[in-house]
């Protein structure tokens, strides 16, 4: 296969002219991106532009074209998300979507099933990142304040020691300030060993905190840029079309 | 009075049976939402393994049933791997054809095999040796170790589910199989180790089945009647409830039995209906369903 590297050789994880399908309707056309180590990156769009889409194809979870998305170098489209998971990705998917039947504790270990191996991130450390966990470890995940959920739920993705950490509208539901506490976890996750991909509704939160930005527009790549580079009126023209 | 009590317990202990027999069914229904219509087959087929064991070996049917577990639970693997698993999805529909089959399958493969002629597990003394409680009431080993079987086995069920890694990923493909992949879980290979264990606890059920009564191939449906009414009385998802279901279907029937021959089986599943009028989730629902 022609190795294509995008903006950069250090590239983890690319797209290539990914596509995605909801059966016959086509949710995303063709989109190019490059995350590289390192790096947080953030995709804006207004509802329905495809972010949830994008974040689910890289996961496994609808069918990417084999060549579609690349890890490393090596094509993982169309592998099962079980084996993408082993490979180094994590999804924190939209709604927290805890396991109810499981305590919170459980729903962290649970997280810990596919994990390549050890790294950096133990129950201890992530009790030591989010302690209201540690707190109410034995608590059902659902008797949880939906700030406390999303803690667990990304907690949760961390036990798998990812390389690339995809996080589906973390923001969405929460007050600003619980907003402020969760997003205040960040750095300290990148700097053991994690790339994050943000997906955000709230483009100040995600303006403030990725490196670069994707603008999506019905499932094509509108605009991209680096915050300090975009002005409010590009990014309004790429979320609602000039 | 002593009689009344000794009703009663006769059919505390059928209950033990019963709930050995809906087991198997609320397990696998509690992971993938399969309803095995070919469960009570699957015991009669487990019990003809039982059977051929021991002719093939000199065995007694325990150990027989201790040999057959591994197979069956083998055989069990590669029925959800090459067959149900491809039949699970959003729509409920092909299960049911499909186990419905099966049960159909079995029946006639066991006709075949082994004629019609009703069978028995024979274990020796065992079968007609019986403790005095007290004077007057008396209860059958037999019926006792099928009892202590059945609580054995939901307590290690319950054991299996909350206490080991693989009863936790059990959990979570149940609540919720889309996440549970992300986790790194591979949902076709945790329900082919349900079924296993599924048929592991057929295993036990096919044993008293065969111990307690004749059994012929065709007799499995009407075990299937009683294993649902159990899990419905118990509640779906509870182990606990399960057993609980079977032990009041088996005093309904022996009560019912107790006053009039003919009303045995209804009796049990007037029961059923009763619970189903009043508490329509059953005794033990869970939580979030």
């Amino acid at each position: 296969m022609e190795r294509r590297c995008g903006a950069s050789l250090m590239a983890l994880l690319e797209a290539h002219r990914l596509t995605a399908f909801y059966g016959d309707f086509q949710a995303l056309y063709g989109i190019d991106l490059v995350l590289n180590e390192g790096e947080t990156i953030a995709i804006i769009g207004a509802n329905g532009a495809g972010k949830s889409t994008f974040l689910k194809t890289v996961a496994g979870l609808l069918r990417a074209p084999a060549d579609g998305v690349v890890l490393d170098g090596r094509p993982i489209g169309g592998l099962a998300p079980a084996e993408i998971v082993r490979l180094g990705i994590s999804l924190v998917p939209e709604g927290r979507r805890l396991f109810p039947s499981l305590s919170v504790e459980e729903n962290l270990k649970i997280g810990a099933y596919g994990r390549r191996d050890t790294g950096y991130w133990t129950l201890p450390r992530l009790y030591e990142l989010f302690p209201v966990l540690a707190e109410r470890r034995e608590a059902p995940s659902q008797a949880l304040s939906g700030g406390q959920q999303q803690m667990a739920a990304i907690a949760r993705a961390l036990m798998a020691n990812p390389r690339v950490l995809l996080c589906d509208e973390i923001s969405l539901g929460l007050a600003p300030i619980v907003i402020r506490g969760i997003y205040a976890a960040l750095p300290q996750i990148k700097a053991n060993g994690a790339s994050v991909i943000l997906v955000e509704q709230d483009i100040v939160q995600a303006l403030k905190v990725a490196d670069r930005v994707y603008c999506f527009q019905e499932g094509r790549l509108a605009l991209t840029g680096k915050p300090s580079e975009l002005t409010s009126e590009t990014i309004h023209a790429a979320y609602f079309g000039a | 009075m002593i009689g009344l009590l000794n009703t009663v317990l006769q059919g505390v202990m059928l209950g033990g049976l019963y709930a050995l027999f809906a087991a198997g069914l609320s397990l696998i229904f509690g992971i993938m939402r399969l309803v095995n219509l070919a469960h009570g087959d699957l015991i009669v087929l487990a019990a003809f393994v039982v059977l051929g064991l021991m002719h093939a070996l000199g065995l007694d049917p325990f150990l027989a049933t201790l040999i057959a577990m591994p197979m069956l639970a083998a055989f069990g693997y590669a029925l959800q791997h090459a067959l149900l698993n491809r039949t699970l999805g959003r729509d409920i529909l092909p299960p049911l054809l499909v186990t419905f089959g099966l049960s159909i399958i079995i029946q006639n493969g066991l006709l075949e095999t082994f004629s019609a002629d009703s069978q028995r597990l024979r274990a020796g003394a065992i079968e007609v040796a019986s403790v005095e409680l007290v004077p007057g009431l008396a209860v059958g080993v037999i019926e006792l170790v099928i009892f202590a079987s059945a609580v054995g086995t939901i307590l290690g069920l319950n054991l299996l589910f909350y206490r080991t890694e693989l009863g936790r990923a059990f959990r979570a493909t149940s609540d919720d199989p889309e996440i549970a992949q992300l986790m790194g879980i591979d949902n076709r290979h945790i329900f082919s180790l349900a079924m296993a264990v599924a048929m592991v606890v057929i295993a036990v059920s096919a044993l008293y089945l065969g111990m307690r009564a004749n059994f012929d191939p065709t007799i499995g449906p009407a075990r299937l009647i009683y294993a649902f009414e159990a899990v419905i009385i118990g509640g779906l998802g509870s182990f606990w409830g399960t057993l609980a279901g079977g032990v009041i279907i088996g005093v309904a029937q022996t009560v019912g039995a107790a006053i009039n021959p003919e009303w045995q089986i209804l009796a049990g599943h007037l029961a059923f209906l009763a619970v189903l009028v009043l508490r329509p989730r059953g005794l033990f629902p869970r939580g979030s369903e």
